[in-house]
């Protein structure tokens, strides 16, 4: 559970709020997805939790992140460390670079199992190609001390993620762990993760900015932008009907297949705010296609539209029933 | 699928390395001079013994009046002006030239590789205290440091490690003179070693998979040692292989000076020391340790450059 978190980065150019008060709840199994675009604070987040942010510039400055009953912020470093690896994991954006290019891949993967679960050398070897085998490498027991150069893309990512459940982590953090991949591998890599979640009972906070892919794995979806959140619901109720003019934005601006040929793809217009300066109304104000006065004005209110749907925005009532009828009209036009 | 495909071992980097490196006829030259030099440091003294009888220190032909001959079929070298075998003489002063080189070159790897490195992964204020030291270090000409370290400690004055290590070895006075020097010259040269795997360190700590290890909870300490310095290797290994070198005409030029190695140890450089006072009459005394020294010197540095082509294929220059 994460509690009002703001995390800031102390820079030359001010203070940069990159995750400025969020909070969610995750429970055991769940999984919950975090989309938002580039510099959104997606990352941060989770860097924060893992404790992993570089201090100085950055600073967790407030909120609770409460795992299971512990409350990592207040641990020693040698403690949080223990937590690491061990309890929760992480898989990183980038295979390509997240191993060490001169280790073996057996070194690697028995670092952690030695480190955390006291494994001998050869316990540790031999849990290393059982990983393996379980993340589907095909002829696990020869490849396991070949070198990362050796591994495809999508074979690393693969190592990456047996490297992740090696302890059995009760929360596992995967930082765009398909980005880099191509659309093939993407799925086998988030149908692999999905098995070994319900396998294993982790939980999983999946960041991405690829609304296709958190739509088919998550229970729940968080939207930020600018280190806010803007819009928090259930996965398929999020899809059907936005709160939020930023996330009907995101929704419209998935290519559909049956776009006609030839004319423009939607695309919010503008940029995404400098989080430095930010202004004191709407961060997303600038560009939302029904901002008024107010928005400039004045922060929006987080609005409680059901039980667990929640919405940053001054009319969030209003677009919802937007949403609404328009999911009205289509199921009539259909 | 068929059976039988042969598994293909990926060629490592040192294999890799190492194939580059014997394209290099420089390079090779350099090994193959290095190879035979140090066998016959090693191996040589005991081989002139048991063949001829003369060691470093034996003086055959007590009593006559010249005692420096040329070099003959019993003297390859000729002998120095106390009438000792040169060609002895030479192999037992390349022992210690080749020990100085190497220890010291081993003192400045440890303590230059650990230091760059700490400082280059800590950063901020501790990397900048680190770097100003070794900057304000660099400022001292070094060959100043090395003389006041040997006549501050040289003499009664070594401090008792040295001197415990040296009576380990079985010498007196005079060994623990030359243990000093290694560490005199380690410690001075240590330092560019630093910049280099710290900024190697630099380059590489922001990578992903550093960030991965944290997140994976190993330890700094364990970050650093086993996760960043493998990946720094390749410039260290070439940076001491032409450390070597230049630690070596260091000592060369204080034993020259009769600051580094004394009687009755004997270095190329003090064997150069001796053999000028005669250079008129017996140039032999000079010329054999000094060839020997220069053509070591040479292929130390071919095998240097010729390692830094091999393991750094980037800024091969074609």
């Amino acid at each position: 559970m994460v509690n009002d978190l703001k995390t800031y980065f102390q820079t030359e150019d001010g203070v940069v709020k990159a995750v400025d008060g969020i909070t969610f709840e995750l429970g055991k199994g769940e999984t919950i997805g975090i989309v938002g675009e580039s510099g959104s604070g997606k990352s941060v987040t989770n860097l924060s939790i893992m404790r992993l942010i570089p201090e100085p510039p950055g600073k967790i400055v407030n909120g609770d992140i409460i795992f299971d009953g512990i409350d990592v912020r207040k641990l020693s470093i040698d403690e949080v460390r223990k937590i690491r690896g061990k309890r929760i994991a992480m898989i990183f954006q980038d295979p390509m670079t997240s191993l060490n290019p001169f280790l073996r891949i057996s070194t690697q993967l028995m670092e952690v199992t030695q480190l955390h679960l006291g494994h001998s050398k050869e316990q540790a070897y031999q849990h290393a190609i059982k990983m393996l085998e379980t993340v589907g490498i095909p002829d696990a027991e020869s490849r396991v001390d070949s070198y990362p150069h050796e591994f495809s893309g999508g074979m690393r990512q693969r190592v990456m993620i047996a490297m992740a459940l090696s302890c059995q982590p009760e929360l596992l953090i995967a930082d765009e762990p398909t980005t880099a991949l191509d659309v093939t591998i993407q799925a086998q890599i988030l149908e692999l993760i999905k098995n070994l979640k319900s396998e294993f009972g982790t939980s999983v906070i999946l960041i991405t900015h690829d609304l296709g892919v958190v739509a088919g794995m998550t229970e729940k979806i968080i939207v930020m932008y600018a280190g806010k959140v803007f819009e928090i619901a259930p996965t398929a109720e999020l899809f059907s009907t936005p709160a939020n003019p930023y996330t009907k934005g995101l929704l419209k601006s998935v290519p559909d297949p049956a776009h006609e040929q030839g004319k423009d793809l939607y695309q919010i217009p503008g940029l995404p705010p400098d989080v430095a300066h930010l202004p004191p109304g709407c961060p997303f104000q600038p560009r939302c296609y029904r901002a008024e006065e107010l928005c400039v004005q004045e922060f929006p209110p987080f609005v409680q539209i059901n039980e667990n749907h929640r919405s940053l925005c001054h009319f969030a009532k209003e677009v919802y029933a937007e949403s609404i009828a328009e999911k009205a009209d289509k199921v009539a036009v259909v | 699928m068929a059976e039988n495909v042969e598994t293909v071992k990926g060629t490592s980097l040192w294999k890799d390395a190492w194939r580059r490196l014997l394209k290099n006829k420089l390079a090779v030259f350099g090994l193959i001079v290095m190879i035979i030099m140090i066998v016959a440091v090693i191996i040589g003294p005991a081989i002139i013994r048991w063949t001829t009888g003369f060691t470093a220190d034996y003086i055959p032909s007590e009593g006559d009046l010249i005692k420096s001959f040329p070099p003959s079929a019993q003297h390859p070298m000729g002998t120095d002006e106390a009438g000792r075998d040169m060609l002895a003489r030479v192999l037992q002063g390349g022992r210690i030239s080749l020990m100085v080189g190497v220890i010291s070159t081993i003192v400045s790897l440890i303590v230059g590789v650990s230091y760059g490195a700490i400082a280059g992964y800590m950063g901020g204020k501790i990397d900048n205290f680190m770097m100003r030291l070794v900057d304000i270090i660099y400022a001292i000409p070094y060959i100043l440091i090395v003389i006041v370290l040997l006549s501050v400690f040289g003499g009664p004055n070594t401090p008792s490690f040295i001197q415990t290590m040296a009576s380990t070895f079985g010498g007196g006075q005079a060994l623990s003179q030359i243990f000093l020097l290694f560490f005199a010259l380690g410690l001075v040269s240590w330092l560019t070693m630093a910049r280099v795997v710290r900024g190697q360190i630099l380059s590489l700590k922001n990578q992903e998979f550093v960030m991965a290890a944290r997140a994976t909870g190993v330890s700094t300490p364990n970050i650093i040692f086993r996760h960043l310095v493998p990946n720094a290797l390749g410039p260290v290994i070439v940076y001491a292989t032409l450390t070597i070198p230049s630690v070596m005409l260091t000592e060369a030029f204080l034993s020259f000076l009769g600051l580094g190695v004394q009687a009755p140890y004997a270095s190329w450089g003090s064997l150069a020391s001796d053999g000028i006072k005669n250079i008129a009459i017996y140039p032999w005394q000079l010329i054999f340790p000094g060839v020997t020294m220069a053509l070591t010197l040479f292929s130390l540095n071919f095998l240097g450059d010729g390692l830094r082509d091999a393991l750094d294929p980037q800024t091969r220059k074609f």
